[in-house]
């Protein structure tokens, strides 16, 4: 029963001050797998994260686990979608550590002061899998970019969710900690998660992702392995770019090369 | 690593806070028991304590339990209300620079204790002037939340709240323009200046259960101050209903200051000045900030109250005066120590 899907969402519309960002968005996806949502600007990819999360409302349907999202509660979402944003935001220098355990909010654990054994562990593991150890005591405020990702995405895996949302986690980071985040990401959709990335990197997208959605004018108008998702027409035709085709190691190579 | 080694350093900030919050529980402790004892009959704290339970001369009591605990009760239970909303619109707009009076709650609650002064229905020691004050504050709130709608941002609140506490300043200024008693203008101007002078049990029956109701609502909601601190809609995807939190920090400063400004008139800067002082030993964590602020601004009004009664001069002066003019230059001070961590602060 793997194959038995985590999030259904069906006939999807969202209206952003009167304009009609996602339409008629239907998809299906399972746990276990990392699904890259690709498009170009404006396509609707950060507000279909956000209605996934419950974060703005939608017209039609979305179930998780079976359970349709807007029977559940708050917290009850929280604990199912784990959310990051983009920029990683914090106002106050706090430490670290405290940032990460916010990530167990939803659970109940309010005060990082004070953790159960469980929702430390949770931590623990969080911060072990973003490799942000060595700092964990330093304020988010002082940390380079890089760090501060790795804070952010520290934060989103210890809720343990079983769906994570992460809008753009890997712009404005070098090449060392784009693969990084997205070898983190790939673990945790290993560890059973269904991990959803909105990236514009389409050769990461091809080398990491499972499964690839293509959104345009906010329309999913192409998914599938990398290869065929992001097949020659449909480069042409949402990104209008040619791109580099090839293999390596047995994965997709994709790497943008001329507008067209 | 294991949990332990990762928790050690959170043990180590626990402890220092709670040694921070014990210094502070004991120098408001010692300013209640100055404040008792001092004034035009200066007590010593051995016979405060004594005349509290009923020990000591008959004046001795009097001084005491009927003239001195009013005030002393009211410059414990406002202070920490406006030190407590400092550090919840702080925490709640993610801003080091707000405070109270950024809503126009306290310059309303100002404008409808004036009104009832001006057209005579009651001189400032009666009922009707904590009830006018309170209506007039629940009144900006109501407005603000009409103006700014249900699910507005902070943009539109603060510029709402801006807006309606410029609104009920000039509306004291033309209630004081076409008042045509020179000396109904003068109290007003006075009251205006805020002060705890003369206050007796009927104003701390009056003010102290919004200032609980308040206070409550605030602590309320703590902990989501802490989620805030990663944006609204980082806080919202943690669990936090963050329209109700708006609510109910802006209805909970509300009630809190519009009793506390119906009894004591305006005294400004303690709200925004308590956090500040307590962020260099709680640190930047807005729940932790909470409880401490409430603590300071407890103890820098009673403080400044105790300073008023103690400065020669020929008339009285009054503590809103001083607490401005002490906390100002103070303010200033502070944001010059602070520069380099604010603006870091907004990454």
């Amino acid at each position: 029963m793997t194959d038995l899907a985590l999030v259904t969402a069906r006939g999807l519309d969202v209206k952003l001050a009167g304009r009609r960002v996602l339409r008629d968005v239907s998809l299906s996806l399972s746990s276990g797998h990392l699904v890259a949502l690709v498009g170009p600007n404006g396509a609707g990819k950060t507000t279909l994260l956000r209605a996934l999360a419950g974060l703005v409302p939608s017209d039609g349907t979305i179930h998780v686990r079976g359970d349709a999202l807007s029977s559940l509660s708050l917290r009850e979402r929280a604990r199912r979608f784990a959310y990051l944003p983009q920029g990683h935001l914090v106002h106050w220098p706090l430490p670290a550590r405290d940032i990460v355990a916010l990530g167990r909010y939803p659970h109940g654990a309010t005060d990082p002061a004070r953790l159960t054994a469980t929702d430390a562990e949770a931590v623990l593991r969080a911060m072990q899998a973003a490799d942000v150890m060595e700092f964990s005591e330093r304020r988010v405020t002082e940390l380079s970019g890089g760090e501060r990702s790795r804070v952010a995405l520290a934060r989103v895996l210890a809720v343990e969710a079983p769906v994570i949302l992460a809008d753009e986690p890997i712009s404005s980071l070098d090449p060392r900690h784009q693969l990084d985040v997205m070898k983190t990401l790939r673990a945790a959709a290993d560890r059973g998660a269904l991990v959803i990335v909105v990236t514009h990197d389409l050769g990461l997208a091809a080398r990491f992702a499972d499964n690839v959605l293509v959104l345009s004018d906010g329309r999913l108008v192409s998914q599938g392995a990398a290869a065929e998702a992001l097949s020659e027409q449909v480069m042409a035709e949402v990104f209008r770019i040619s791109a580099y085709r090839a293999e390596y190691q047995r994965e997709a190579v994709i790497v943008p090369w001329a507008e067209i | 690593m294991s949990i332990q080694n990762v928790m050690a350093p959170a043990d180590i900030a626990a402890r220092r806070r709670a040694s921070v919050m014990a210094a502070l529980v004991i120098v408001v402790v010692l300013l209640v028991l100055l404040s008792l004892g001092v004034g035009p009959v200066r007590l010593s704290p051995v016979s405060v304590i004594d005349a509290l339970f009923g020990g000591g001369s008959d004046v001795q009591q009097v001084i005491v339990r009927e003239i001195r605990l009013p005030r002393t009760i009211l410059g414990l239970a406002i202070g920490a209300m406006l030190g407590l909303s400092g550090a919840a619109m702080q925490g709640l707009l993610r801003n080091p620079l707000a405070a109270p009076e950024l809503f126009g709650a306290p310059q309303s609650a100002a404008f409808g204790a004036v009104l009832v002064i001006a057209f005579g229905l009651a001189d400032v020691r009666s009922y009707a002037l904590p009830v006018a004050a309170i209506i007039a504050a629940f009144a900006s709130v109501f407005a603000l939340l009409a103006i700014a709608g249900r699910n507005a941002g902070l943009l539109i609140l603060i510029l709402a709240g801006l807006a309606i506490s410029s609104l009920a300043g000039a509306a004291t200024a033309l209630v004081m323009n076409l008042s045509s008693n020179p000396f109904v203008v003068l109290e007003i101007a006075f009251w205006l200046l805020g002060s705890l002078e003369d206050r007796s049990f009927r104003h701390v029956m009056l003010a102290l259960p919004f200032i609980v109701a308040g206070a409550v609502m605030l602590l309320s909601q703590r902990h989501a101050f802490r989620a805030l601190s990663l944006g609204e809609e980082t806080a919202q995807s943690l669990g936090v209903d963050v329209g109700r939190l708006r609510l109910l920090v802006i209805s909970g400063v509300a009630l809190g200051v519009g009793g506390a400004v119906a009894v004591s008139g305006s005294i400004g800067f303690i709200g925004l000045v308590a956090p500040h002082l307590m962020r260099p030993l709680i640190g930047h964590d807005p729940t932790r900030l909470l409880v401490p602020s409430a603590l300071t601004g407890s103890a820098l009004l009673l403080a400044a109250d105790i300073a008023v009664r103690m400065i020669p001069s020929t008339s009285d002066i009054k503590v809103g005066v001083l607490t401005s003019i002490i906390g100002v230059p103070f303010f200033l001070y502070l944001i010059m120590r602070e520069r380099r961590a604010l603006s870091g602060g907004v990454a």
